[in-house]
């Protein structure tokens, strides 16, 4: 079986400028709406109690939500998590009131209007907390981008690993947009899927650099673009065919893994998907413009056909 | 060209062997158990705690699958749960006869169901965190600088004590946070004030502080003392939180220092949550009282009679009523530290205790006004208390160390010591995390998690089997290596298992394949551009391997950034991760290569491959490889 019977190498590059319009237009509305809309942070970030509680019928949300009114929080968030008989209910952080107060006191309003309600989860994050995880997660992602630049720049060359790191911190913004644009919550869940997937979709990149690298060595008698059309064009099976593996696992979790995974599997669906697209159209195009050359990437000392050549890189 | 040596295929084979021992573990599954461990410092479970299980076993009728005494505590398994709940019931009224006075905990628990050899081994199944089992977590955070000040202001008293001793005259002393502000007559008091802190106080630093025609000395409690200070406050928290969980009966708790001042607690299974908390912010205080040795005390000891007035019933350890004094002489507020040591002359161990300047004064005025007295010191916990140790006073005890003594064993110097020094907390805690998960919750989690590994490999292995034909199964095969692998470790390591972990391990199945991918593809590639077959493997493996090593590592580099600065369910979801980057790296290259070269390496004509269709552009048409 084959999917990919390409006889002639695609000529991204000439299109090079629609698609980088295209990202940047993306890039815009996510950046628009994560400022106009903000993320959804969950309690993880906020600070506060969040409780899940299910009954054996299908719950009054109307009627849960006028029962929490009553005790006097500032804003409750009451709504289905999962299916009609579980709800879930997001109570701010108080000062003063402990957590254990808290859910306590929703808990046995709750019980006196339906002695059938189960608690199934609580979860109590002081403000404190919440800080440092944002502080933290803001860290780690400095980290990542600062590792993976030094290690493409020591590996390929600088060119390659701006342009590497600004096409998929663009897939993070996308993200993020998303998040924002839907009001998805965002949860140290999900940031570790944007994190991961960061990682993930550099390699991509990896990839076609490879390509692009041995292509230079092999074909002294093409252009640049060329060069990165036929890198691109050799590549795009195996690039899609991975993604697609990895999707199918992603997609997976998305069917069995519940509400709990579904907005971490959200998050890598959408990192997977752009991640094609920034690896194949945004990257490469990024490097042109930064005006990759023949010269960048052949030391004056060759050794071409060499397997052992560890520079050599694999083209896949 | 492509045969692997006799040791590489043995590395595989070793490999696998232990992959499977120690995932083995995890296919057995668990039964009801009741767990027996000690309720008290100064209780040990031992052999006798287990024959005496084993007859209330056989007095209720219930016959245990197994009963077995290990690490410092006793589980016996059982076939049901109703025969469990019997066997609770049995033991708990065998071991327990005064409710009020637990001396062991009996918490009912899940045991592996593995057989015997393989717990020999060491294998265990996977450590499952709370969200798949259910229970509660809690973290707290220690008030440290409360506990800094309450040093300090005992040094404060002790200063203003030995100054008055010393006979150096001041005009005042007094604690400005967490400075000790000390005014002085003159220059030659001030500096023998500084001598004397210098001499006797280690942990104080001395400041001139300059202010017109005074004479002041600012004292500081010196950083690495702080950081003492700090630790220690942490260790008595975490050692006062151990003794209180005792009492929830809970089998296997979790109780972890985090960072500098923070301690997480975990109890699995347990549900009422406010219980717990109750338990966890309890205070036990500490009460030095005057033994009653009248006659009529002494008859009411004896045999039970009337207690005089002003006085009171307590039991001593073992079970002896002692009648004490109701006029509190001292409170373990003025008690600063209990460490267990040995006398100086007999050798024979003791408790050393270190009271405050407060505390000393009083301490050496009672001793030398009841020599020949007995003094009881008495732990009270949630409104019970039990004499600790009513020692003989010898003599007057000045300078506020108290040394217990007398017909004590090494463990029961060290069990009274920690008894003392766990009484209270060192320094308040504020839960600032706090997580409840109902057990019907944990068992979908983990069936959700497992439904997701499952399809998503499946529908994997089916698409490589399809598209890439003997080298899609040869891919697949990797990747189940992989994953039993990635269980193995993760068995082996007791890294908790969460439902972020259970995603991570389906990513990095779905990761993994990306490498198997890469070489499949190159060889076809190798193919297309009219290679022999045997080159073709070889230079597909040798060439992708760079990619692969590439791509993984700045995967990796994602992992490590997420272990590092992660807390809670993200590190659940690292520990994973990194851990399946690294196993897919040996199955997806050394494995499946080793599998290649087992089917192919032999064939010295070898015609083609069975690596599904190889497509070449030049002819237009499709070409069967196999």
């Amino acid at each position: 079986m084959e999917f990919f019977k390409i006889k002639k190498d695609i000529p991204f590059m000439k299109n090079a400028l629609v698609f980088n319009a295209i990202s940047f237009v993306t890039f815009a509305l996510a950046v628009f709406f994560l400022f106009s809309r903000g993320l959804h942070l969950s309690v993880e970030f906020t600070g506060g109690t969040l409780m899940e509680v299910s009954y054996s019928q299908p719950a009054d949300l109307q009627k849960v939500r006028a029962t929490v009114g009553t005790l006097g929080f500032s804003e409750v968030q009451v709504q289905n998590f999962g299916s009609a008989r579980d709800v879930m209910i997001r109570l701010p952080a108080q000062k003063g009131v402990s957590s254990a107060q808290q859910s306590e006191k929703v808990l046995t309003a709750l019980k006196a209007d339906n002695p059938e309600v189960m608690l199934r989860r609580t979860e109590f994050v002081g403000p404190q907390v919440g800080d440092e995880l944002a502080e933290d997660g803001l860290k780690a992602l400095a980290f990542v981008v600062i590792g993976i630049v030094i290690y493409l720049a020591v590996r390929f060359e600088w060119k390659f690993a701006v342009s590497a790191i600004i096409a998929n911190l663009h897939d993070v913004v996308i993200i993020l947009g998303f998040f924002a644009f839907f009001q998805w919550e965002f949860s140290l869940a999900v940031l570790a899927a944007v994190l991961a997937v960061l990682g993930y979709s550099v390699n991509e990149s990896v990839v076609i650099f490879d390509r692009i690298r041995e292509n230079f060595r092999r074909y002294r008698k093409m252009n640049t673009v060329e060069v990165i059309d036929n890198a691109i064009t050799s590549t795009i099976s195996r690039t899609i065919i991975t993604h697609g593996s990895t999707q199918i696992m992603v997609l997976s979790m998305l069917l069995f893994g519940g509400e709990t995974l579904h907005y971490f599997a959200m998050a890598l669906t959408i990192g997977i998907c752009f991640g094609i697209y920034s690896s194949v159209f945004v990257a490469a195009a990024i490097a042109m413009w930064l005006g990759i050359e023949r010269e960048d990437l052949i030391k004056p000392i060759k050794k071409d056909n060499d397997p052992t050549d560890e520079n050599a890189g694999a083209v896949v | 060209m492509n045969r692997y040596p006799v040791w590489k295929y043995a590395i595989i084979v070793i490999a696998l062997l232990l992959g499977v021992v120690y995932t083995l573990p995890n296919f057995f599954g668990e039964a009801p158990a009741v767990q027996v461990s000690s309720g008290k410092a100064t209780i040990k479970v031992d052999t006798g705690t287990l024959q005496k299980v084993e007859d209330a076993l056989k007095g209720a009728g219930v016959t245990a699958q197994s009963i077995a005494l290990e690490g410092g505590s006793i589980r016996a398994r059982f076939d049901s749960t109703d025969e469990q709940l019997k066997a609770k019931d049995a033991v708990q009224k065998a071991l327990i006869p005064d409710a009020a006075d637990p001396q062991f905990v009996v918490a009912l628990n899940l045991v592996s169901r593995s057989p015997a050899w393989l717990t020999g081994l060491h294998a265990a199944p996977m450590y499952l965190g709370l969200d798949l089992r259910g229970g509660v977590h809690f973290m707290l955070q220690v008030d440290m600088q409360a506990a800094l000040t309450q040093r300090v202001e005992s040094l404060t008293g002790d200063l203003r004590s030995l100054l008055r001793e010393k006979d150096i005259r001041h005009g005042g002393i007094s604690r400005n946070g967490q400075t000790i502000e000390i005014r002085l007559r003159d220059a030659q008091q001030l500096g023998a004030a500084k001598n004397l802190i210098a001499a006797q106080f280690a942990d104080l630093q001395t400041q001139d502080v300059a202010d017109g025609n005074e004479f002041r000395l600012s004292a500081s409690i010196k950083p690495e003392a702080a950081r003492k200070v700090q630790e220690q406050a942490l260790k008595q928290n975490i050692t006062t939180l151990h003794n209180r969980i005792n009492e929830l009966g809970v089998a296997e708790p979790v109780i972890q220092q985090q960072g500098l001042d923070r301690i997480v607690v975990q109890l699995p299974g347990v549900q009422d949550t406010a219980k717990a908390k109750d338990i966890l912010g309890r205070t036990a205080t500490l009460e030095v009282r005057m033994v009653d040795e009248s006659t009529e005390a002494r008859a009411a000891e004896q045999a039970g009679g009337i207690v005089p007035f002003g006085a009171e019933r307590y039991l001593e350890r073992e079970g002896r009523p002692l009648i004490v004094k109701k006029q509190v002489v001292l409170t373990g507020d003025n008690l600063t530290d209990a460490q267990p040591g040995f006398d100086n002359q007999t050798q024979e161990p003791v408790v050393n205790l270190t009271l405050d300047a407060k505390g000393a004064r009083i301490f050496k005025d009672v001793t030398r006004d009841n020599i020949g007295k007995r003094m009881a010191i008495i732990l009270f916990e949630k409104g019970k208390g039990e004499v600790v140790t009513a020692p003989v006073i010898r003599g007057e005890i000045g300078g506020g160390r108290v040394q217990i003594s007398g017909r004590m064993s090494t463990t029961e110097a060290n069990d009274t010591a920690l008894l003392l020094r766990a009484g209270s907390l060192a320094a308040p805690m504020e839960i600032i995390e706090e997580r409840t998960i109902g057990p019907s919750l944990g068992a979908e989690n983990i069936a959700k998690g497992f439904n997701s590994v499952t399809w998503g490999f499946l529908v994997i292995v089916a698409f490589m089997c399809i598209y890439y034909a003997m080298f899609g199964l040869f891919s697949g095969i990797a990747l189940g290596v992989n994953l039993l692998f990635l269980v193995a470790i993760l068995s082996m390591l007791q890294a908790t298992l969460t439902l972020p972990g259970m995603a991570a391990m389906a990513l990095a199945l779905g990761m993994a394949i990306d490498s198997n991918v890469l070489i499949n593809e190159r060889v076809r590639e190798e193919l297309r551009n009219g290679v022999s077959p045997q080159a073709a493997i070889h230079a597909g493996y040798d060439r992708a391997w760079a990619t692969i090593f590439d791509s993984n590592i700045t995967t990796l580099i994602a992992g490590v950034a997420l272990l590092a600065f992660g807390s809670g369910p993200v590190r659940g979801f690292a520990v994973v991760h990194c851990i399946g980057i690294l196993t897919s790296m040996f199955s997806a290259v050394f494995f499946s290569r080793g599998l290649v070269n087992l089917w192919y390496g032999s064939k010295k004509k070898l015609k083609s491959v069975s690596i599904g269709t190889v497509w070449r552009p030049e002819g237009g048409t499709a070409v069967k490889a196999d």
